[in-house]
């Protein structure tokens, strides 16, 4: 059932990748003042939500694994915190590659850029501390602590364009209010591209989390084996 | 059809950066998979070994 359900969702985001792929490079109209190199925005979005989706994850899951334990919860937190990280590595890489011959630099301290920044240092830092720490109790309550905190980051990005002066474009919810795309088929494409990630994150999380449930097995397992040899020993 | 390298560059780099995650999360699965399936085949060989141990003891 698991197996058949991880396959249907990888073929599901397989073919909503390739339907949103022919729409960003064949189907939506030039964007008239950026030109081609708008047609980024069309999986920049999509990325910064997984992103955004992920950590709200590690979030809800380290309320859950504070209040009830269970090492389920924290299995859902690495696993969102990681894919997560991937999707903000790549929103600040597709920035970047936008931000060059629109802006004219890499990078500058601008208020969402600099939000989304701190975002990825603490969640790298959450990261750091389970790959650097003994994978003990403590350290996953104390894990689920920098991944609640570090959420609270989330929604700061999201109104940082409103809240300060900024050189980013607010396309989603302009400061006038509406949308920034001229044109009905940019929002379809966006639409489907969002709905695509959406597969895709579900799809991943599912495969890094049931990857780390078989870990957990593996310890039972083990523990299961030293116990019958102790036994035997003993008889 | 100015910009075009930064266009390619994005998309590719978002594909290659899921294809290698994706790769990487496969290979870990499939070894822990073969560990568990050997655990397991060693749990049941101890455990069957246990019991006709205990099967002999309560005979004599």
């Amino acid at each position: 059932m698991s197996k058949r359900l991880h396959n249907l969702l990888g073929g599901a985001t397989l073919v909503s990748m390739l339907v949103a792929l022919y729409m960003v490079f064949v189907w939506v109209p030039t964007e008239a003042d950026q030109g081609i190199v708008q047609r980024i925005f069309y999986f920049h979005v999509p990325c910064a939500w997984v992103a955004f989706a992920s950590f709200g994850l590690v979030a809800i899951a380290g309320i859950f694994y504070l209040w009830l334990g269970g090492q389920i919860w924290d299995d859902l937190g690495c696993a969102a915190v990681e894919i997560g990280m991937l999707f903000c590595t790549l929103v600040l890489i597709t920035g970047s590659l936008w931000a060059k011959p629109i802006w004219g630099t890499w990078w500058t301290w601008d208020s969402r850029l600099t939000t989304t920044f701190v975002l990825w240092l603490m969640y790298g830092g959450y990261l750091m501390l389970r790959a650097m720490a003994d994978d003990t109790p403590q350290v996953a309550k104390f894990a689920a602590v920098v991944g609640i905190v570090a959420a609270l980051d989330v929604p700061v990005v999201i109104v940082s364009v409103r809240l300060w002066r900024t050189i980013h474009p607010a396309v989603l919810v302009t400061r006038q209010g509406g949308h920034g795309l001229e044109d009905p088929r940019m929002v379809v494409t966006l639409l489907v591209s969002l709905a695509a990630f959406t597969l895709l994150f579900a799809w991943l999380l599912m495969l890094r989390f049931s990857e780390l449930r078989m870990r957990a097995r593996l310890g039972t397992v083990a523990r299961e084996i030293a116990l019958a040899r102790f036994r035997a020993g003993a008889a | 059809m100015e910009h075009l390298g930064y266009l390619f560059a994005a998309y590719g780099i978002i594909f290659v950066a899921i294809f290698l995650y994706v790769a990487f999360i496969w290979q870990r699965q499939s070894r822990l998979e073969a560990e568990l399936q050997a655990l397991e085949t060693r749990l049941k060989t101890i455990s069957a070994s246990q019991r006709r141990e205990d099967t002999q003891d309560s005979r004599v």
